[in-house]
């Protein structure tokens, strides 16, 4: 079955394929066509993904190396040692990511068939989503770092436009306050900002390439053998496979060629101790590479997975349409940098002062995102915060070193944020629509397709009115919402599915992985005695702590009590093509926690290990991730999250939803608390985070360009310097030169010669006498030099001089 | 010094196919404005042809020079007439033959004064530009070299905008000024080697039959290299830049950028590395730092500017720093990266150019202020531009990507150049993301909120034919170069590999 490899190509072709016919023939195909395309292709990479699984599973997950059609060879310098290849890895960490992509990423193409229904670029929306997996499927499947970086910029490409999709929809700048700009600017810094980011992941792949000489994760004749009880797999390549057997030492390589892949020769030369990499004239322990290495791969990931201190972004993201914030914002391209990670693990393991840092930037956001999260009254806000904080946990799992761990919850939070983000969506659709309907009061009648089309005049009406909005209406302002629990029963049952798995309650997926986060920084606190398992433990509690308050928050505002505007009484149900994909999600949220279900689970325990299994999902992820491990279940650990987890929903249910809310609703019943003022205030404004970017970032960059431009590049250098001095006292030098030649020599001798040539310029000359004579005069000066110079020898030659 | 007369071969030709158009234009005095535009452009689209055959029967494999002409010019003082082309020239004829016939295209209907005398400029300067490319004789090469400003000076002096006259003659002086030192070092330079010859001097240096003393290399270097980094123009050399580019008229701005640029890079490399590599290697920290300051300096400065065309001319000190960045990492991946980007930067800012001249063409301004939404009415228009900006900006899939890594990548593992060159060149990467976005999200999103904005019309095959004809194989060769830019490589490598260990061995290991 090994020849199903070479399917790996077509998981990228194929979307491809898809967004190009979308793009060329998007507007004849309509809406219908152009959605089943791009639905198509989704699910068929999909299907591909589950193909390439069962090869795996088939192979006894051998890892394989295909080479992309076509074009192998991407950079290639002989002369430098250069060979980059578009070349795709399958393996089981790859496998993951393609089967979270393609399969939530299909759910949310179907999902958006319906959101966008109606919009007037609809073709082109999914144009984009179709690249955006495309890039996604490149970034995960490419196996060397360059590869990677393609999809790694070309998802933030995807990223920017989508965000910037509805790019003159009306809102404020935050402190300019330009009209309109709100969405195109969000896309803009959502671009550089991660921009920043690449700057390091870039600076990584330079360090790396300079140490290894190459970039290629594994090369395809290497045989890889891991510290494991059970046979060693070897990597072999779909042409030609030499992958040969040997020894049982850990992690030792056997190979015909010199050059091994980055991983396997970091490994080999950690074993061997004291390896020096030279840099030009500084000779550095390979222990300091590697740290620099990986806290500039660091700095990559805080900007696509939206860590501190570059997390700035995602908030501002939100400005995208919600399948958009669903897949790209919260289930797939944020999840790139724990991606990067996990798949670095042999760099990132091996420096511990990198792993420090990790663990320390991941449990920071994850309280301080988590905080943010509490004082917010945009839906999505609060979803984008939760997301913040979520990856702050896969961060941290990271520098624990439990990478197992952070894969599991990368794929449990695609679910259960992906489930939040649509229904979010579903009732900000339902908003809108019940906004509309309550405005047009002889609107009785609703037929099915005519509601859908009404409710998206309302998009449209932001594309083009942005003043005479009768008040200013934000349907996704929790506050204008309540009571949607009894109108969307489906949407509500399913984002308390979501809500439920997102703080962590068991048995639902988020409890599983978040649970082993937090017993794999137990287990570095007690059984290595490592401060950074302490500090992830006490901060990881506190920030799940939050998850549940202001998630429970979010589910008392929006569906508990009384609707408190004429919008959230109208609110229908949405459509079964948006409907269906939650439910599903809701499913896939609820059991993929038992992919990995931990040992040692008291009382029940040889219930779960005989219907799940036991570490399913983290076995399958130790065939290519070198230092995975799986944690052991503590459930004394995992009752006091959970009861953690429990109190702050009574608290926040006390808070939100035992008493109903006022109406109209403008302030947090916190707010009212003087003793917790300040502290919503303070979470509301995001701790002035932006503000100060802006202060001491943003607006100095922009001073100094001004001044830059305007007066040293301008004022100075190019009018002072250049036209004043240099100019004129060429020109008045040449005045007096040239006076003399000019009347005897060049108006009558050469001049007549350059009449012929200069004629064209006589408009020119009439007006600006002065310049063209200083201009015919060096022209002719120099002319008169070189002919001087070639005629000289051949009249001394004629004359016989 | 005797070198051995050849017959006439395919360099020749592709030289001269623009001048066969040029006399026929100049000579039929009675052909309408129609058949005169048809004539330039199918002149240069021949000149293509030609290239094109060039580039088919380049031997990857050879190192030296291919397709070589050699001829008596003036005999007496040992000047021949000698072309010929390797693997780092025929990427720059490649790039010449490419642009060209877009320019003549995009101009159809921008250019509506004096159409015969603007076409024969633009034949005249394709021919001279070709020959400063082909050129292996030092004074045929100086000959080519002055005779791209004539053309040059008069498509900016009589077809540019409000301020063209200034900026002709700033233009035209300010490139004499740095040529005068060109020629004094190329007189002194053939005193010493007894000849002119390109190829013949490279082979005395690299045989050790001709050295030079420590101040007279570094003093020849110096006259080579100031014209040079006039040209391309090195920070702190730029001033004429901004004025040139605006002023120019679209298709000027866009051989201005697209081409003339890369003559000094491409002298550099010819001579400057090939002739003198001792003072190559001794000045590369120097040079280094002023391409990267000017990577940083012309990023920063163009995020200020208000005017689009001017935005973009600033843009080239940037990606232009880049390119003697690579140069000077005395590196192959940086030299080859360097030559890639040559073109790359034709592509991508010869793109801007003309995005921008579309633009003018419509609304008769050039502010930044002025347009916004751009992207609601002109949908076609504004994906051409995303990619061309995305290219500018180096998103990897993309030209200009390949070109920055492998440049970057040659500064990094470079012997001459510390890591921080390179770390500070790579912050580039970020203020290009900041300049273009601005750019682009101010012209192309935000709200339609402007009368004039409205009214524009996007680009149809039917009535836009000449404008998305140039501008649609541009977008192609992004995409060609970005994926699969390997043949690029593999036809420069042997040349680029050849002249880098070479330097090398004599400059870099000894020391």
């Amino acid at each position: 079955m090994e020849g199903f490899y070479s399917a790996v190509s077509l998981v990228v072709i194929v979307p491809l394929l898809g967004m190009l016919t979308n793009l060329f023939f998007g507007k004849k195909l309509g809406e219908k066509g152009a959605g089943f395309i791009a639905v198509s292709a989704s699910a068929f990479a999909f299907v591909v993904a589950l193909i390439l699984w069962a090869t795996l599973v088939d192979q006894h997950y051998e890892p394989a190396i295909v080479n992309a059609p076509l074009i192998h060879s991407w950079i290639s310098i002989p002369s430098a040692g250069i060979d980059i290849p578009w070349q795709f890895r399958v393996d089981t960490l790859s496998v993951t990511m393609m089967l979270v992509v393609t399969g939530v990423g299909t759910l949310i193409h179907i999902y958006a068939t319906g959101y966008m229904h109606g919009d007037e670029r609809f073709p082109r929306f999914f144009v984009y989503l179709n690249l955006f997996l495309v890039f996604m499927l490149i970034l995960v499947t490419g196996n060397n770092l360059l590869v990677m970086f393609v999809g790694w910029e070309g998802v933030g490409l995807c990223s920017f436009l989508l965000i910037g999709f509805w790019f003159d929809k009306p809102g404020k700048h935050p402190t300019e306050g330009t009209v309109g700009w709100s969405n195109s600017n969000a896309a803009r810094k959502a671009f550089i900002v991660n921009r920043i980011g690449d700057f390091g992941l870039l600076m990584g792949i330079f360090l790396t390439f300079w140490t290894f000489g190459t970039l290629d994760y594994y090369k395809p004749h290497e045989v890889i053998h891991l510290e494991h009880d059970e046979a060693p797999p070897p990597v072999f390549a779909v042409e030609g496979a030499e992958g040969e057997h040997t020894g049982e030492e850990a992690a030792h390589v056997e190979s015909g060629s010199e050059i091994h892949g980055i991983y396997t020769q970091a490994e080999l030369w950690f074993e061997e101790g004291n390896h020096q990499v030279s840099f030009g004239s500084i000779d550095l322990d390979f222990d300091a590479v590697i740290t620099l290495i990986t806290l500039f791969f660091l700095l990559g990931a805080t900007g696509k997975s939206a860590q501190i201190p570059l997390f700035v972004w995602l908030p501002d993201a939100m400005a995208g349409p919600t399948p958009v914030s669903a897949l790209i914002h919260a289930a797939t391209m944020v999840t790139a940098g724990i991606y990067m990670m996990v798949r670095s693990n042999s760099f990132f393991f091996n420096s511990d002062l990198t792993s420090f840092v990790v663990t320390i930037i991941g449990i920071s956001t994850a309280l301080a995102a988590g905080f943010m999260a509490l004082g917010q009254w945009d839906i999505k806000k609060v979803l984008a915060y939760s997301t913040v904080s979520q990856l702050g946990f896969m961060v941290a799992a990271v520098g624990l070193g439990a990478y197992a761990a952070a894969m599991f919850h990368l794929v449990t939070h695609a679910f259960f944020k992906a489930l939040l983000f649509l229904g979010s969506g579903s009732v900000i659709h339902a908003m809108e629509h019940g906004h509309h309907h309550a405005h047009e009061h002889g609107h009785d009648e609703h037929g099915d397709e005519h509601d859908e089309h009404a409710e998206h005049e309302a998009h449209g009406e932001h594309a083009t009115h942005t003043h005479h909005d009768d008040h200013e209406f934000d349907p996704q302002d929790m506050r204008n919402m309540g009571g949607l629990a009894g109108k969307m029963r489906l949407t509500y049952i399913t984002y308390l599915i979501g809500a439920l798995a997102l703080a962590g309650i068991f048995p639902l997926s988020g409890f599983w992985s978040k649970d082993e986060i937090l017993a794999d920084s137990y287990n570095i606190w007690i059984d290595e005695g490592e401060l950074k398992g302490t500090l992830a433990l006490v901060v990881l509690l506190a920030a799940a702590g939050m998850t549940a308050f202001y998630t429970w928050r979010q589910i008392c505002l929006v569906f508990f009590g009384k609707p408190r505007t004429a919008a959230a009484e109208h609110a229908p149900e949405s459509s079964s093509l948006m409907t269906t994909p939650l439910a599903i999600l809701a499913i896939g949220a609820f059991l993929v926690g038992f992919a990995n279900v931990p040992n040692g689970i008291p009382l029940l325990g040889w219930f779960f290990e005989w219907v799940f299994g036991e570490h399913r999902f983290t076995l399958f992820l130790e065939e290519s991730v070198i230092h995975a491990h799986a944690g052991n279940f503590n459930a004394v650990l995992a009752l006091l999250a959970t009861g953690i987890a429990l109190g702050a929903m009574y608290v926040s249910h006390t808070i939100y939803g035992s008493k109903a809310m006022p109406i109209p609703m403008e302030k947090d019943p916190l707010e009212e608390n003087p003793q917790t003022q300040p502290l919503f205030a303070l979470s509301n404004a995001k701790l002035y985070w932006d503000e100060a970017y802006f202060k001491y970032i943003v607006y100095p960059f922009q001073g100094a360009a001004r001044f830059l431009a305007n007066t040293i590049d301008w004022d100075f250098w190019h009018n002072f310097f250049h036209d004043r001095i240099i100019g004129q006292g060429f020109q008045g030098a040449a005045d007096v030169i040239s006076q003399p030649i000019d009347r005897q020599v060049v108006d009558k001798g050469f001049m007549s010669l350059a009449t012929g040539v200069l004629a064209a310029a006589s408009r020119l000359r009439k007006t600006q006498t002065g310049y063209v004579r200083t201009y015919a005069l060096s022209l002719m000066m120099g002319v008169l030099l070189v002919i001087v110079i070639i005629l000289l020898p051949t009249l001394r030659d004629l004359l016989g001089i | 010094m005797q070198l051995e007369t050849t017959g006439v071969s395919l360099t020749s030709v592709t030289l001269f196919a623009p001048m066969v158009g040029f006399f026929i234009l100049l000579f039929l005095n009675k052909l309408s404005d129609e058949r005169i535009k048809w004539g330039a452009l199918i002149t240069s689209l021949i000149t293509l042809g030609f290239s094109i055959l060039l580039l088919a029967q380049f031997k990857s494999d050879e190192t030296g020079l291919q397709s070589e002409h050699i001829a008596e010019w003036i005999p007496t003082f040992g000047i021949y007439y000698h072309v010929g082309i390797d693997g780092i020239s025929i990427w720059l004829v490649m790039l010449t033959t490419f642009i060209m016939p877009l320019a003549i295209l995009i101009s159809f209907n921008m250019i509506h004064e004096r159409i015969r005398l603007y076409y024969l400029f633009m034949l005249l300067i394709e021919f001279a530009m070709l020959g400063v490319f082909v050129a292996q004789d030092m004074f045929l090469f100086y000959v080519f070299w002055e005779l791209t400003l004539v053309p040059m000076y008069f498509l900016i002096g009589i077809w540019g905008g409000e301020e063209r006259r200034y900026a002709a003659v700033k233009f035209f002086l300010y490139t004499m000024a740095g040529s005068i030192l060109m020629l004094l070092a190329i007189l002194w330079l053939g005193n010493e080697a007894g000849t002119f010859d390109v190829k013949v001097i490279t082979e005395m240096v690299q045989s050790g039959t001709l050295s030079f003393s420590t101040d007279t290399e570094r003093l020849l270097f110096l006259g080579f290299f100031i014209a040079f980094a006039i040209k391309v123009p090195l920070w702190p050399l730029h001033s004429w830049l901004p004025d040139a580019h605006v002023q120019a008229p679209t298709a000027g701005s866009i051989i201005l950028a697209g081409i003339l640029l890369k003559l000094g890079t491409y002298g550099l490399i010819r001579f400057n590395l090939g002739f003198f590599p001792n003072a190559s290697a001794d000045f590369a920290p120097w040079i280094a730092a002023l391409a990267v300051i000017g990577i940083i300096y012309g990023a920063w400065v163009a995020y200020a500017q208000t005017d689009v065309k001017k935005l973009v001319a600033y843009t080239s000190v940037s990606h232009l720093g880049f390119v003697v960045l690579g140069i000077f990492s005395l590196t192959s991946s940086g030299v080859q990266g360097a030559v890639l980007q040559m073109v790359n930067h034709g592509i991508s800012t010869g793109g801007l150019f003309a995005l921008v001249g579309i633009l003018y063409d419509r609304r008769h301004t050039k502010a930044i202020n002025a347009f916004g939404g751009i992207w609601k009415v002109m949908p076609v228009f504004s994906g051409i531009a995303l990619v061309i900006s995305l290219s500018s900006m180096g998103l990897p899939s993309m030209n200009g990507f390949v070109g920055e890594f492998t440049i970057l990548l040659g500064s990094a593992s470079s012997e001459v150049l510390s890591i921080w060159f390179t770390a500070v060149a790579t912050l580039g990467v970020i203020l290009a993301a900041v300049y273009t976005l601005f750019m682009f999200n101010k012209v192309f999103m935000g709200p339609l909120d402007k009368k004039e904005n409205q009214e524009l019309e996007d680009l149809t095959w039917s009535k836009n034919w000449t404008e998305l004809g140039a501008l649609v194989p541009l977008v192609i060769m992004i995409f060609v170069i970005g994926l699969y830019p390997s043949p690029f490589f593999e036809l420069m490598d042997g040349s680029v590999g050849h002249l880098v260990n070479f330097v090398h061995t004599v400059a870099v290991a000894g020391k």
